[in-house]
This record gives C-alpha cells, structure tokens and sequence, in this order.
C-alpha cells in the first residue's frame, strides 16, 4: 500500500514538472526577441531585455504598427 | 527548382503557400522596390526601409549577418538576403519560423532578376556585300 502511494507521488511530481516546463517553454516563445542569423550558420538570440533586444525591438514595432 | 517569374506572382504564391505571412516587399540589386503585396508603393518603401533598418543595426550588433526575425506580441518581421537582393515580410505572431524563412528565401529566388538592356548589334558588313554593293 504503501509502495503504491509513492508510485502515485513520484508520477504526480514527475507530471508537475513536465507540465511546468511546457508552459515555461510556451511562455518563452511568447516573449519578444530578436534572432539573429549569419551567414555562416550561426544564430544569436536576444530576448526582450537585453540591450541588443531593446535596439531592434522598437524598429520592428515601429514597422509593424506602420503597415 | 522554380522557374523565374515576375515579382508580384512570386509574391503571390508565398502569400497562399504561407497563410502567417502579411506583409512583403522586395529590393532589387541596387536598393529599388522589386515588388509587393501592399496596397501602394509607399508602404512597401517603409517596409523595407524598416527592414533596412533592422539589418544595419543588427549587423552592426553581429556581422556577417544572412537573415533575421524580430519577434513581437504584435507579430514579426523578418528579412532575408540573398547577394544583393532582400525580402522583408510582416507575419501574424508565433509563427512557424523555419517555414516562413524557407518560403521568403524560395520566394525571393523563384524571381527573374530584371534584364540587362543590352545594346543591338548591327550585323558586320561581309567583303561580299561591300563587293556587291560597289
């Protein structure tokens, strides 16, 4: 009985968890960013924040309410 | 491989292949507008001055730079080179970002770059002809 118990925990905790980090994971890509791409096959991410971000951010929000 | 067709049909087909993208405009070679889906030439300047915009600042953040999204709430912007070429689109938000860059990418490719005009040669006179003209 016992054992079961535990069981029933580990999986309940385990489930939490993944859950937690979907919804995490979801939230990021909620999140304003900028992603850079080079030429030769590097990417660089800013999320909003980020001193990068905040020079990019407004030239794409500028834009997008224009259009 | 597609074969060259004209800026706007190019355009065209991006826009219903690709439901999340909005906006686009083209930049030929030398910076001119190739093309776009917005209603006058006006906006589609905007959108890729603001595209233009985007790249300097970003290649001066990270150079060497090949393409770029700028991901807001309100929906994103990404621009795409190609030698000399650019394709600026406007999408709705969350989009499915490998997708729109691989169509934005095919799409700038698929257009004719224009014609060079080229000089008409008049045809050499052959000895023959001069011969039987004098």
């Amino acid at each position: 009985m016992a054992r079961r118990k535990l069981v029933t925990g580990v999986l309940l905790a385990a489930g939490s968890i993944a859950g937690s980090l979907l919804v995490r994971r979801r939230a990021a890509r909620k999140q304003a960013h900028v992603d850079l791409y080079g030429a030769d096959g590097t990417v660089h991410s800013f999320t909003e924040g980020t001193p990068e971000a905040e020079r990019l951010l407004p030239i794409a929000n500028d834009l997008l309410a224009a259009l | 491989m597609l074969a060259p067709m004209d800026a706007t049909q190019a355009i065209a087909d991006l826009t219903e292949i690709s439901p999340q993208v909005r906006r686009v405009a083209v930049a030929e070679a030398g910076g001119a507008l190739g093309g776009s889906n917005l209603p006058d030439e006006e906006q589609a300047n905007r959108l890729l001055e603001g595209a233009r915009r985007l790249l300097d600042a970003a290649e001066e953040l990270r150079p060497g730079l090949a393409q770029l999204e700028a991901a807001t709430t309100a929906g994103s912007v990404f621009v795409v080179r190609d030698g000399d070429r650019l394709i600026a689109a406007t999408t709705t938000p969350e989009p499915t970002v490998g997708l729109v860059f691989y169509d934005l990418k095919t799409c700038l490719r698929s257009i004719d770059p224009p014609k060079k005009t080229t000089r008409r040669r008049t045809p050499k006179k052959t000895e023959e002809a001069e011969d039987g003209a004098s």
